[in-house]
């Protein structure tokens, strides 16, 4: 369970260019729900993921996972909890290391790292399981550097190794948008197939509003740092991205002018 | 060349691939552009030879020397950690930081070690030249250390350590404390060099205060010139072409130098140095050139 409270995080105080990002942000996602955030850009999507991770330090509020506080930890102290998977593929997996290497460190996430071997025969079966799983033929290349695969592969790989070690919440942060439309969809089937088999907490942030819908159980609307909309259950349900769009229209009196997100 | 420089150069190649083996964790495997070595080289040389004319085992002298250049490595990761202060400038504090501590250690500028038992004397076989003697020592010692690193950067602590040199965002988002990743690589790293130090000076009869003048440009070098004989990725491979960088390295400098026909002095080792670090950096770039013309 994620319960945000009160989130507030100002980019460049007290300067021309300052940005507050996030304005008192409240969102609680119970156990094993699969939430979808969207939000036009600057919404806070961003921002209100990486306070989550870590990787952003809060003004005021807090956050907790499962009722331990953990607004103060670092980003390597929460990870036992937080599992996450970055925009970027080339940033959630180290192209130096080889994939055994790669899904080694994130098969020691939440634990000691201590001078046993980092990849051991036992788990290489294991990792090879997994991988054969995608079907993109991984499993036969353990020992290649991960920096020789492609975006689409390396962000499956880091779905896998998110989902290695059990996590109270699993981040991820717009993780189809740099990848072509038919790698977007397969990684997307994938982090349906997973999260629905570990029955994860997930928190999605996406830039498309259809993807926001289909995927997931509830969807939050994030606009100027806080919470506008929040749809879940039958009001959900075959709910278009029009419907979405009349919605915040009326809560919040203006229209949406981001292409992407329309667009998309 | 003679027999007796030929194993000269062996033997100094063979002292400076521990030192090459600790810049290639710095530079290489933590992205750490670290100067400390230019202080911890003759740290690990002063305190051994200190340790020994005060009367202590050889042996535990080099210990305590590899210490002594751990601690400097851990002081600059700290500089770096925790107060923020950028990598290269860090280590620049701490390597002239060094100068002033090794003249204290030391009390004078060198400490000779003629008439001193060594870890050489002591294990040498009396039926052995030394100049033959030291450098088989000092092969197990390189090959000790190049094996035990390879087996420690394969255990989760080393794995980890790579991975923050390699990507330290994602190496957070997985678990490591990277701070103190820092500052373990950094403490191996200088330890090396401190352990280089030390058997530098009981192989040349004494430490000297400016007998680290240089020694990241050679460390450096040695790493650069074993990359472009060896290229690979692999870790076996690429601590292997360090060692091998050091002693080839080693082997063209005395070549250039003791080659009446060259014309070369002691004096034009630094302009040598130079030239064969240009050299070893622009042939991989001709390589490539070489293969693109004969793929047209």
């Amino acid at each position: 369970m994620l319960k945000a409270t009160d989130l507030k995080i100002t980019f460049n105080p007290c300067t021309p260019i300052e940005t507050r990002a996030l304005q008192g942000l409240s969102l609680e996602i119970p156990t094993g729900q699969f939430v979808t955030v969207i939000g036009t850009n600057g919404a806070g999507k961003s921002t209100f993921l990486n306070a989550v991770s870590g990787d952003l330090a809060v003004d005021s509020g807090s956050i907790l996972i499962d009722d331990s506080e953990v607004t103060r930890l670092p980003v390597w102290q929460r990870a036992a909890k937080v599992a996450r998977v970055f925009q970027d593929p080339m940033a959630g997996t180290c192209e130096d290391l080889t994939i055994e290497e790669n899904m080694a460190l994130a098969q020691c996430r939440g634990s000691k790292r201590g001078l046993s071997w980092a990849v051991k025969a036992s788990q290489r079966d294991h990792y090879r399981e997994h991988l054969a799983k995608l079907g993109l033929g991984l499993e036969n290349r353990l020992t290649d550097r991960i920096g020789l695969l492609s975006g689409g592969q390396r962000q499956a790989v880091s779905l896998l190794m998110a989902a290695l070690q059990p996590s109270r919440i699993l981040l991820l942060d717009e993780h189809t948008a740099a990848l072509d439309p038919r790698t977007a969809d397969f990684v997307l089937k994938l982090t349906q197939r997973i999260v629905a088999e570990k029955q994860l907490t997930t928190m999605m942030v996406t830039h498309s509003m259809r993807q926001a819908l289909d995927v997931g159980d509830r969807t939050v609307m994030l606009h100027q740092g806080q919470v506008v909309l929040d749809v879940s259950g039958e009001q959900r349900k075959g709910m278009h991205v029009k419907d979405l769009l009349n919605m915040f229209e009326q809560v919040r009196g203006e229209e949406i002018s981001d292409d992407a997100l329309l667009l998309s | 060349m003679s027999l007796f420089s030929l194993f000269g150069a062996l033997e100094i190649g063979l002292i400076f691939s521990l030192v090459a083996l600790g810049v290639f964790i710095s530079f290489r495997l933590l992205r750490f552009p670290d100067l400390t070595v230019d202080g911890s080289f003759p740290l690990g040389g002063a305190v051994g030879a200190m340790c020994i004319v005060s009367g202590m085992d050889p042996f535990l002298a080099t210990v305590c020397a590899t210490l002594a250049g751990a601690a400097a490595g851990v002081l600059t990761a700290l500089l770096n950690v925790h107060l923020k202060i950028m990598d290269l400038l860090a280590s620049i504090l701490m390597m002239i930081a060094l100068y002033s501590i090794n003249l204290r250690i030391m009390g004078k500028p060198n400490i000779p070690l003629i008439m001193e038992p060594t870890v050489f004397s002591v294990l040498q076989p009396e039926w052995l030249v030394d100049y033959i003697g030291r450098p088989l020592i000092l092969i197990v010692v390189v090959v000790l250390a190049k094996f035990g690193l390879d087996a420690y950067f394969s255990t989760q602590q080393g794995l980890a350590i790579r991975a923050t040199g390699s990507n330290p965002r994602m190496a957070r988002s997985q678990g490591v404390n990277t701070g103190a990743m820092i500052i373990l690589g950094m403490a191996i790293s200088n330890g090396l060099v401190g352990l280089a130090g030390a058997l530098y000076a009981q192989t040349q009869g004494g430490a000297d205060i400016s007998m680290g003048i240089g020694t990241i440009v050679i460390g450096l070098a040695a790493v650069i010139v074993g990359e472009s004989i060896l290229p690979s990725r692999k870790l076996f491979m690429l601590t292997l072409a360090v060692v091998l960088g050091a002693i080839v390295y080693r082997f063209f400098i005395a070549l250039a130098l003791n080659s009446d026909f060259i014309g070369l002095k002691a004096q034009d080792l630094n302009l040598v140095t130079a030239l064969l670090v240009t050299v070893a950096l622009v042939i991989p770039l001709l390589k490539q050139r070489y293969a693109r013309r004969k793929r047209v």
